[in-house]
């Protein structure tokens, strides 16, 4: 990555000075963002970093003058486009320059584009917001634009709805909306964090790419420090509100000067950087995964008959450990969540799933509900995992309740206990769950699944929804408990550098079926199959030195899991090669 | 399409078979008994056998049923006991009205609920919005005469714009159209405005916005069309509501549909038409459902018809 030349300062398209939000509430004005000042120039990338809370996403809302109003409103400060002064603008003349001169693309391309309007109608429509052009100009603008984005079969995709789209070509549309009317300033907030990371990587690229040839200045924002790394000429590192720090990239990753700065990069998990793992995995087998297949019934017609099939889970057999973790990875739609649901009973198997060399199929009602205490399963989103109406005691006394463990006064004990062993105090037993942040709320629930002293953990996509910080406190949690209670972790993840910080053992799957598996080492350190290598390439690496490969731009879309019934995909062969390497042929 | 149409009628056939066996036995183990009506007090036990055997009404229960389905199967809804005319010709000549009143009264119901429920939604939290949803309210739980009772003294009592009743010209039509509308609306008003709320959070909206569009194309483009899609599933069930509401305000206005039919035959107890008036209104909610159900798919493209 080249340093843009210094440019003059006639060059700056958007200033902001000590910008203030402030949210209304009972207890008068709660300051969001307290003096925030920038400055963009053309055909610059400035990233705002920062964990949740720290006003990052309130910033661009404001530039863009979205501001939940008038809950939320500016206070206090200036922002300048050009000349032109935004934060006292009318709403309608604010409607011209939103979209033609500053854009904005968002995180969750799956609900931002209208569900029922044809992608067309959408681009034309933000196109004729702000030029007189006939319907058929307006057109000949949007395929432009979609070709721009390398969307393939751009003219099909006009007539297409938003659900008939991945995740990654949603995403492209947006930026082609983005940047129809090639606009001065486009602000992209965590325009990756939804998706897979071999699409997160391609859209980067895109976004650069797009940026060099238009000279359109970005405003990053995202809590990703690799993404930082490898987009953003500058960084403001933002926490509550207030600016930390702003330094060019570089400089920044070399040497930071504040302490919150250095913290946050020390907590972001890099692969090759995870700490030693003191070996506690043993040679017993605790779970076999044994030709194990899951699939889904499509239904069609009047009678409801079977007529295809999701193949989410294709004769995959695995062992897991006592003691160890082993980890899933993949990318959305492998089949790493369903092998999990497949042992914890959630969805029905095929093939042999065997606990403690007992085979699940063959258990009895109350075997079954003996085994259920063995496994545990901690989920992604904590506050959806978590009843909001009881308190986190009782949310982590019910296993015991269930289970008919011990007196009332025992089970108060031991939930104490528990609180206190993954970071909490006993005194918030009888506090709610949305009086804690979303870090506790993961120690909750982790508490909650070892309440019943299980064999086995499942950890699916646990750490995240957490802040770094917060990713790097629990994760050291459950190494702890690890080592103290001797439990295994069947941890499911799509981010490959917290699978390298955590993992024993990891399994790389790929439309139900695993194609590479090993050692953490053997894994990150000699990948073997095509797609893994692909995977790895795919992550941003927070080193802005490093020397970006010129990677492969892997277009195309992952091939469906749908097959006719009677068909299925080709069973993929492991062959050992070497000290339990496996990896398909 | 076609094929899915054939499957869905297909289906209602086995939804009015359905619907003709339980209006049968209900029929059948009412205590009222249609003889002792056709025959008068003061007839001997003699006319009544008599009439009762003219009628089958003294085979068993599985006779008399399998004797109507057999009809019913070669499109005879049999006799009325009193008037002696054919039941499908006494429906025939009613359907006009109720459908000309049922096609008022929706388009009434819709365009009352839907537009209050939108400005309610807009006004979130505001007094126009409490005054809104406290008049939906008031019109939910409001018994249809009462609405009924209360527009006719109004407007064709007090003020005379509109006849009393009856039936052959528009005025005639504006009251009971608006009071099964009223009636209707509150529903409507609060799912819209439910659905508009949810909508107007959605990130598409916040896209909208982002792309510089103005607050009205916002609202009539992006807003409306998706808050409206759970509404057009309500219009199908809504028939079968409806059917009931139209017995009664057609009895208060005089107005000649199917609805006054029934109602006059409860009355005699006049099972051929009760019976008839039944599968038509079953067939008519069958219909309404199949309706709803292809007019989602040209409102929302996720939608496929299998």
């Amino acid at each position: 990555m080249t340093m843009p030349a210094l440019s003059p300062a006639d060059d700056v398209v958007l200033s902001l000075r000590d910008l203030k939000v402030s949210a209304r509430s009972d207890q008068g004005l709660i300051p969001l963002i307290e003096g925030l000042s920038l400055e963009l120039r053309r055909g610059e990338t400035l990233a705002i970093a920062g964990e949740s809370g720290s006003g990052k996403s309130i910033t661009s809302l404001a530039i863009m003058g979205l501001l939940p109003q008038p809950a939320v409103r500016v206070t206090g400060g200036t922002i300048h486009l050009g000349e032109t002064e935004l934060t006292g603008l009318s709403e309608a003349k604010m409607q011209r320059l939103r979209g033609a001169r500053i854009a904005m693309i968002f995180q969750e391309p799956m609900t931002a584009l209208n569900p029922v309007m044809s992608i067309g109608r959408q681009l034309t429509e933000a196109i004729r917001a702000h030029e007189a052009l006939s319907m058929r100009e307006a057109r000949a603008r949007a395929l432009e634009a979609l070709k721009a984005v390398r969307l393939s079969q751009p003219e099909r995709r006009l007539e297409q709805f938003p659900h008939e789209l991945s995740g990654g070509m949603r995403q492209r549309v947006m930026i082609a909306m983005a940047i129809a009317l090639k606009p001065d300033v486009l602000i992209a907030d965590e325009p990756t964090t939804a998706l897979d990371v071999t699409v997160q990587r391609e859209v980067l690229d895109l976004i650069r790419d797009l940026q060099r040839d238009l000279g359109t200045a970005v405003i990053l924002i995202t809590h990703d420090m690799g993404v930082v790394a490898e987009m953003a000429d500058r960084v403001i590192v933002m926490q509550k509100g207030r600016v930390v720090e702003t330094a060019p990239t570089i400089d920044l990753f070399d040497a930071p000067r504040e302490t919150y700065t250095r913290e946050l990069l020390a907590a972001v998990p890099r692969i090759g950087g995870g700490p030693a793992r003191t070996a506690t995995a043993t040679e017993d087998v605790l779970v076999r995964y044994q030709d194990v297949s899951v699939r889904f019934p499509i239904r069609q017609g009047l009678l409801g008959r079977v007529t295809a099939q999701v193949h989410a889970v294709e004769q995959v057999s695995l062992e897991i450990f006592k003691g160890e973790t082993l980890s899933l990875v993949g990318e959305s739609g492998c089949g790493k969540s369903t092998m999990a649901r497949a042992l914890v009973g959630l969805v029905p198997h095929s093939g042999r799933i065997e606990v403690a060399g007992r085979a699940l199929a063959e258990l009895d009602g109350p075997a079954r509900k003996a085994l259920r205490r063995d496994l545990q399963i901690v989920f992604q989103d904590p506050m959806a995992a978590l009843d909001a109406r009881m308190t986190v005691g009782e949310l982590i006394r019910e296993p015991l309740l269930i289970h008919g463990i011990g007196t009332a006064a025992e089970q108060r004990a031991r939930v104490c206990d528990l609180l206190e062993r993954v970071g909490l105090t006993a005194a918030v037993y009888n506090r709610y769950p949305h009086q804690f942040s979303g870090g506790q709320r993961q120690r909750i629930c982790i508490a909650r699944a070892l309440a019943l002293k299980p064999k086995l953990i499942v950890c699916d996509e646990s750490v995240a929804a957490l802040d770094v910080s917060i990713q790097a406190k629990v994760l050291e949690l459950l190494r702890d408990l690890q080592r103290e209670m001797g439990v295994s972790f069947l941890f499911i993840s799509h981010d490959m550098a917290v699978v390298e910080n955590v993992s024993d053992r990891v399994a790389v799957m790929y439309l139900g079926q695993i194609v590479e598996m090993g050692s953490r080492a053997q894994l990150f350190g000699n990948p073997q199959h095509p797609y893994t290598q692909r995977l790895l390439a795919a992550v941003p690496v927070p080193d802005p030195k490093r020397p970006r490969a010129a990677a492969a731009r892997m277009a195309g879309e992952i091939p469906s899991p749908v097959w006719p019934l009677g068909q299925g995909p080709a069973r993929v062969r492991l062959e050992d090669i070497g000290g339990g390497h496996l990896v398909a042929r | 399409m076609l094929a899915y149409i054939l499957r869905r009628l297909a289906l209602s056939a086995l939804i009015l078979l359905g619907v003709s066996f339980i209006t049968f036995v209900l029929l059948y183990v009412l205590p009222a008994d249609p003889v002792r009506q056709i025959a008068g007090r003061s007839a001997t036990p003699e006319t009544v056998a008599s009439i009762r055997r003219q009628l089958g009404l003294d085979q068993p229960f599985v006779v008399q049923y399998g004797h109507y389905l057999w009809n019913l199967l070669q499109g005879d809804l049999g006799r009325s006991y009193l008037q002696k005319t054919e039941v499908a010709a006494l429906i025939t000549s009613r359907l006009p009205a109720t459908l000309l009143l049922m096609l008022a009264a929706i388009t009434c119901e819709l365009v009352i609920g839907l537009t209050l429920g939108v400005i309610a939604a807009l006004y979130r939290g505001r007094a126009l919005d409490n005054v809104l949803m406290l008049s939906s309210f008031v019109t939910v739980s409001a018994p249809q005469f009462v609405v009924a009772l209360l527009l006719l003294y109004v407007f064709a009592v007090k003020l005379g714009w509109f006849p009393i009743g009856g039936y052959g010209t528009f005025a005639h039509l504006v009251l009971p159209a608006l009071t099964l509308g009223i009636l209707g609306s509150g529903w409507y008003a609060r799912i819209m405005r439910s659905s508009m709320l949810d909508v107007l959070r959605a990130d598409f909206i916040r896209t909208a916005r982002a792309k510089g569009l103005g607050r009205g194309r916002i609202i009539l483009g992006h807003a409306i069309p998706n808050a409206i899609l759970p509404v057009i599933a309500m219009i199908g069930i809504d028939i079968g509501i409806f059917m009931s509401g139209i017995v009664v305000v057609e009895s208060v206005f005089g107005w000649p549909g199917i609805g006054q039919l029934a109602w006059q035959a409860i009355q005699r107890v006049d099972i051929p038409i009760i019976m008839g008036v039944t599968l038509v209104s079953a067939f008519a909610i069958v219909i309404g459902n199949l309706l709803a159900d292809l007019i989602s798919p040209l409102i929302d493209p996720r939608i496929k018809l299998r």
